[in-house]
């Protein structure tokens, strides 16, 4: 295959028709088309964006009460600019203090051998008051040098704490939904069983889950010292609730999946006589791949949903608790935050949703997916 | 020892009966249906057939007259009602890879490359043989079907005739004793499709296995086969009176149209498969319970007028 078809694959596998026609383009096919396809999927989205923009402006100009406004576009921005400043000087802040206690560290260090050698000259009443001293410094030194900042997390420290904490929901949710979801599909009788569950339980609010996760969560941690635990509770919490929401459109679609499976796939493996463990392994998991992976797509857009609810409710340090923050707080840029932070969120669950759609391009050969 | 001494003489009788080749798989008052009580419908009815050692078996029928069930029978994929059926004096009970079965839509595993599709069967088939012997074995059914240019391409990537080309190497290579094909160049173009029958005959006639293939075209059957068993359309579908085809091998489509042997026999098939169905409508019809509507002898108007282009009528 040359480079143009290659790429070509590419702008589909990653489900990218913006860069179609660049492609096209370069491989000098006719311009006239590729303009079309440019203005189709460029410059219509950027018109679009613009138009909305305009509207947005407009609209704050508006929108205005006593105590509050709709922030512009502009304003948004610029709160954006400032979150990053400010995680800038935070971690400038956070590295001078670190520096200040390092110093401190190898003061107190030079300070006990001084200490050292004055009780190894003096005399033997004396050695012991120089002892303790030195003692006294080495500790002060090993407390400097283990200095961590317990500043407040930042913008950026809160989306990293959310998307850890939304992967490690999606992961135990897809651990859980992908083997039960193979039995239900593979098996009718285990199927049935599993049927009323699904039925209830699927179309539960996040917000109803969250205090019997965190009951749960409580428990196990009864005993526990926070300080030895691996994880805080409200990101267990928050990480739980993520789980029991994308759990569902996992499950039922790996069920579909595996039940759909062309009876001629298993014709073929009935013929070579496959064991039960290759024909899951070599016919039917492979062959459910692409249904799979459409569920886990929707799974992660559920999960990250439910996560900025559930580390509003849960008091975890994540996106959902930056906005409850910023809104109880009310100082005159909070509505500007909360939009620039609903903007990210957007964009990163835009990229989780174009990352799902890649792999499963990937594991589904001749039959990739719409965009 | 006394069983010995019973059974020594029986075999001799069997052997002394036949004057043709052993038959590889036998089908006694075969009968099979589905569904149970109202709903129930029978499909196959009486169905008795010697399949030779080595010989090509066409069997020719419309669709809908039970043929694939036909095929899935012989494969195991289906059980059988009543009657016997055996392979090797062995009742069959499952799929098994000695029966190698070409899908009429391919089958191929869209997630395996050409190589891997024949892989797997070769894999799965000859576990005891060493990981290189297998790499050969797969590479020269490859090339036997000549698709070493493509051999990393997955399914999706190929023409529907390349794919049946990957299915039937992938069939081939278990080593089959009989070899079964569904159908095989249903789904191809006309152009594909006689390819492909020639290239099916060039790989049979250096292998003389024991073939049984499926079609709904005479002339296929007539280019490939010993013999020819129309199956009789269905419901109750059973076999007809076998032709034997005794045209001279290797045989070429081109030169078989101008044979009148070919000719003969085509019709032949062709007039008995056309009159059982007649029969077949015919007995439907009288049998049916759904009331009986006389038609009127009517013709649209217009067709009892002359033709008269509308231009010139205008005029």
């Amino acid at each position: 295959m040359n480079w143009r078809g290659k790429l070509l694959t590419f702008c589909k596998v990653t489900g990218m028709p913006v860069l179609e026609p660049f492609v096209r383009l370069a491989a000098g096919e006719d311009v006239k088309e590729q303009l079309v396809g440019i203005s189709k999927f460029v410059l219509l989205p950027a018109l679009a964006i613009a138009l909305f923009i305009g509207l947005w402006s407009a609209a704050a100009k508006t929108i205005v009460s006593d105590s509050a406004q709709l922030p512009s576009p502009t304003a948004t921005w610029n709160a954006g600019i400032e979150l990053f400043e400010m995680h800038a000087d935070q971690r400038q802040a956070d590295r001078d203090a670190k520096k200040e206690k390092l110093t401190e560290a190898v003061e107190s260090l030079a300070m006990a051998r001084g200490f050292d050698e004055l009780a190894a000259k003096a005399t033997e009443e004396k050695k012991s008051l120089y002892a303790a001293e030195a003692q006294k410094n080495r500790k002060r030194a090993v407390l400097a040098a283990n200095y961590t900042p317990s500043s407040a997390p930042t913008f950026i420290d809160q989306i990293i704490n959310s998307l850890v904490t939304v992967a490690f929901g999606f992961l135990i949710a897809t651990a859980i939904a992908i083997p039960i979801g193979v039995m239900c599909g593979m098996s009718p009788w285990v199927n049935a069983a599993m049927t009323p569950f699904i039925q209830v339980f699927k179309p539960v609010s996040p917000l109803a889950w969250l205090p019997i996760a965190a009951v749960v969560i409580i428990w196990a941690y009864s005993g526990t010292d926070p300080e030895d635990a691996l994880f805080s509770k409200a990101f267990l919490t928050s990480a739980a609730t993520v789980s029991l929401c994308s759990l569902w459109p996992t499950l039922v679609n790996t069920t579909f999946g595996v039940a759909s499976v062309n009876q001629d796939y298993l014709n073929v493996a009935r013929v070579l006589k496959l064991s039960w463990a290759q024909q899951l392994y070599k016919i039917i998991l492979p062959a459910s791949l692409p249904l799979m992976f459409a569920g886990l797509r929707i799974s992660l857009g559920v999960g990250w949903m439910v996560l900025i609810a559930a580390d509003m409710l849960a008091q975890n340090p994540g996106l959902g608790k930056f906005v409850w923050d910023t809104y109880q707080n009310g100082s005159s840029v909070s509505y500007a935050r909360i939009t620039f932070s609903v903007i990210v969120i957007g964009a990163i669950g835009l990229v989780f949703d174009r990352i799902m759609i890649c792999l499963r391009n990937l594991v589904s050969f001749g039959d990739t997916a719409p965009a | 020892m006394s069983t010995a001494v019973l059974t020594d003489p029986k075999t001799k009788i069997r052997v002394s009966q036949s004057s043709a080749p052993q038959p590889i798989i036998q089908m006694r008052e075969v009968c099979k249906g589905f569904g149970s009580g109202v709903t129930r419908n029978e499909v196959l009815t009486n169905i008795n057939l010697n399949v030779r050692e080595g010989e090509f078996l066409a069997i020719v029928g419309f669709s809908g007259s039970g043929k694939s069930t036909f095929m899935k029978l012989l494969a195991g994929l289906e059980t059988i009602d009543s009657g016997t059926l055996t392979m090797d004096g062995q009742t069959i009970t499952g799929p098994n890879p000695e029966r190698g079965l070409v899908f009429q839509n391919y089958s191929l595993l869209p997630w395996l490359t050409v190589r891997g599709n024949i892989a797997l069967s070769v894999n799965s088939v000859f576990r005891k043989w060493g990981r290189g012997e297998r790499a050969d074995h797969v590479e020269k059914f490859i090339e036997m079907v000549g698709l070493t240019h493509a051999a990393h391409r997955r399914p999706h990537e190929l023409s529907g005739g390349m794919r049946q080309r990957v299915s039937l190497a992938r069939t081939l290579a278990m080593k089959p004793k009989v070899l079964l094909l569904d159908e095989p160049l249903s789904a191809l173009d006309a152009m594909t499709r006689s390819v492909l029958q020639e290239e099916i005959l060039k790989i049979w006639e250096e292998e003389r296995q024991t073939c049984v293939m499926i079609t709904n075209d005479v002339d296929e059957a007539i280019l490939v086969a010993d013999r020819i068993v129309p199956l009789n359309p269905g419901p109750n579908a059973s076999l007809g009176p076998a032709f034997t085809v005794e045209l001279d091998r290797p045989r070429k489509s081109s030169e078989l149209n101008h044979s009148d042997a070919f000719k003969g026999l085509r019709n032949a098939v062709t007039n008995y498969l056309v009159a059982v169905r007649q029969k077949s409508r015919e007995d439907e019809a009288a049998t049916t319970t759904a009331p009986k509507v006389e038609l009127p002898d009517l013709e649209p108007l217009a067709m009892k007028l002359p033709h008269v282009s509308s231009l010139t009528a205008a005029k």
